[in-house]
């Protein structure tokens, strides 16, 4: 593989990947619309599908403001940040045999490390604004991403230990016999709730919860900063669907047999979907907990039951050798 | 050869956000540079042959120690007084021993690897987590045993301090 035929990948990938990311605004609106009995966005286009592009319309021709207070560097790198630090994950998404731009062996862990790198964006801008809400924000973000960030990376051990490498399309490949979500339904459940918590989506979205802290992190931000806030929470999501498609569902494999007639791409999209539309269907159900109470759970009960998950999937295997 | 290029580069990089990070007068920006400084050194670890020395260096450094610092400075409130404070604290009178200092270690290094037979350039050796994992729990069992007792005693003793005074036993956590 040269080094042209990577920058085409990647390339590829970004121009698939931001309207994707659009779209999901309209499909999580509509979809909520739905679930609560209302129609959602259905003005701009057939079924409202416009309604992003008239979104991203809006959002070019508003003022690109820096508070004259904020820290002005700070504040222009940090939503930057954020969503170069989510795309830079999706390199080691397998999403089928040979479609990733960067097979690494390190892959999980890279995704790992990219996570931990994203909370920086969320802590530095709602230092820079030089807000008390985005402050208290920020902090809420700070305390959540690191509380989860622990048993995220523990939820996936068990994993990494059944299919004995950090590479994603080994990982998916160890999957043949059968989806780790069986064996691992325990490390399943705990990587989905701390999936849900490190991309701050409701019931977790305590850092910018509107009912108490405006709007949080980002409040000093509007136009195109606030957009790639915007953007880079729903590749988020994207990205958490997939990693979890990746380790959990099988990957591109297809289920029940069913291989032949239909691309293993099309599998890993649908899989991925079918994640994306439970994300909203949690935001349309749940309400949000307290912040005292998540991070209570967080280490009370999530933290044990990885550690648990950890220890019987080593003693199985060890048993089982 | 590219990779010895891109080694020199992250080191490069490395060196000045480490200078920044010492120099900066505002607390904040010293701390991300020394965040970058954090990840130009995984860089070089990677490039070294150590993969995942280099990706624990980003999860545990950059992504969780070097949070914690910047959340606890960033609630600090820094105002222009401190940094005015800082700008006078920093004189190039204070540079004079540790540069002395530095220049000394400097010249050791540059000795021990003028000592070093020429043949010693090695190919880059992969290490990959099986190893270290192995490593940890072989050899260096007692390193590891010490440093999860040092990680206990700090546990318990955050535990202690963070401990709500005046009302024992509410059931609050």
């Amino acid at each position: 593989m040269n080094f042209w035929y990577s920058f085409l990948a990647i390339v590829v990938l970004v121009m698939l990947l931001l309207p994707t990311a659009a779209m999901l605004v309209w499909v999580e609106r509509r979809l909520l619309g739905f679930w609560q009995e209302r129609l959602g966005p259905n003005r701009v286009g057939p079924y409202g599908i416009l309604q992003s592009l008239a979104d991203l319309i809006k959002i070019l021709f508003k003022h690109d403001w820096i508070p004259p207070f904020a820290d002005a560097k700070v504040f222009v790198a940090a939503p930057l940040m954020g969503a170069l630090a989510v795309m830079m994950s999706y390199a080691v998404v397998p999403m089928a045999p040979g479609w990733v731009i960067s097979d690494s062996h390190i892959g999980l862990l890279f995704f790992l490390a990219m996570t931990s790198l994203a909370v920086y964006s969320v802590l530095l801008a709602g230092w820079s604004s030089n807000n008390k809400y985005a402050l208290i924000g920020a902090m809420r973000a700070a305390a959540q991403t690191i509380s989860y960030e622990v048993f995220m990376g523990l939820s996936l051990l068990g994993v990494v230990m059944l299919a004995g490498s950090f590479r994603l399309s080994d990982i998916v490949l160890a999957q043949q016999e059968g989806w780790f979500i069986l064996p691992q339904c325990l490390g399943f459940v705990l990587f989905l709730i701390a999936g849900i918590a490190e991309s701050h989506r409701l019931p977790f979205d305590l850092p910018e919860a509107e009912t108490e802290l405006t709007a949080g992190f980002h409040t000093e931000y509007s136009g195109i900063k606030f957009a790639l806030f915007f953007l880079g929470e729903y590749l988020g999501v994207m990205l958490i669907s997939m990693m979890i498609t990746v380790l959990f569902l099988g990957g591109w494999l297809a289920p029940f047999g069913l291989e032949g007639f239909i691309p293993p791409i099309i599998w890993f999209v649908l899989k991925t979907f079918v994640l994306i539309s439970f994300f909203i269907l949690l935001r349309a159900a749940l309400p949000r907990p307290r912040f005292d109470q998540l991070l209570a759970f967080g280490w009370l009960w999530m933290l044990p039951l990885s550690l648990i998950n950890l220890l019987v999937t080593a003693a199985l295997i060890l048993g089982g050798q | 050869m590219t990779m010895q290029w891109l080694f020199y580069i992250a080191g490069a990089v490395a060196l000045f956000a480490s200078l920044r990070a010492v120099c900066h007068r505002h607390a904040v920006h010293a701390l991300l540079y020394l965040v970058v400084s954090l990840l130009a050194l995984a860089m070089c670890f990677y490039l070294l042959g150590a993969p995942f020395a280099a990706a624990l260096q980003i999860i545990v450094y950059a992504g969780a120690i070097m949070v914690l610092f910047v959340f606890a400075v960033m609630l600090f409130n820094i105002t222009d007084k401190d940094i005015e404070r800082e700008r006078q604290w920093i004189r190039w009178q204070v540079w004079v021993g540790p540069t002395l200092l530095v220049l000394l270690l400097l010249a050791e290094v540059v000795m021990l690897i003028q000592l070093q037979p020429a043949g010693a350039q090695q190919e880059v050796q992969l290490i990959e987590a099986k190893t270290v994992g192995g490593l940890l729990f072989g050899p260096y069992l007692l390193a590891v045993e010490i440093a999860s007792f040092l990680l206990l005693a700090a546990l318990v003793g955050g535990y202690h301090l963070a401990k709500a005074l005046g009302r024992p036993h509410d059931g609050a956590p």
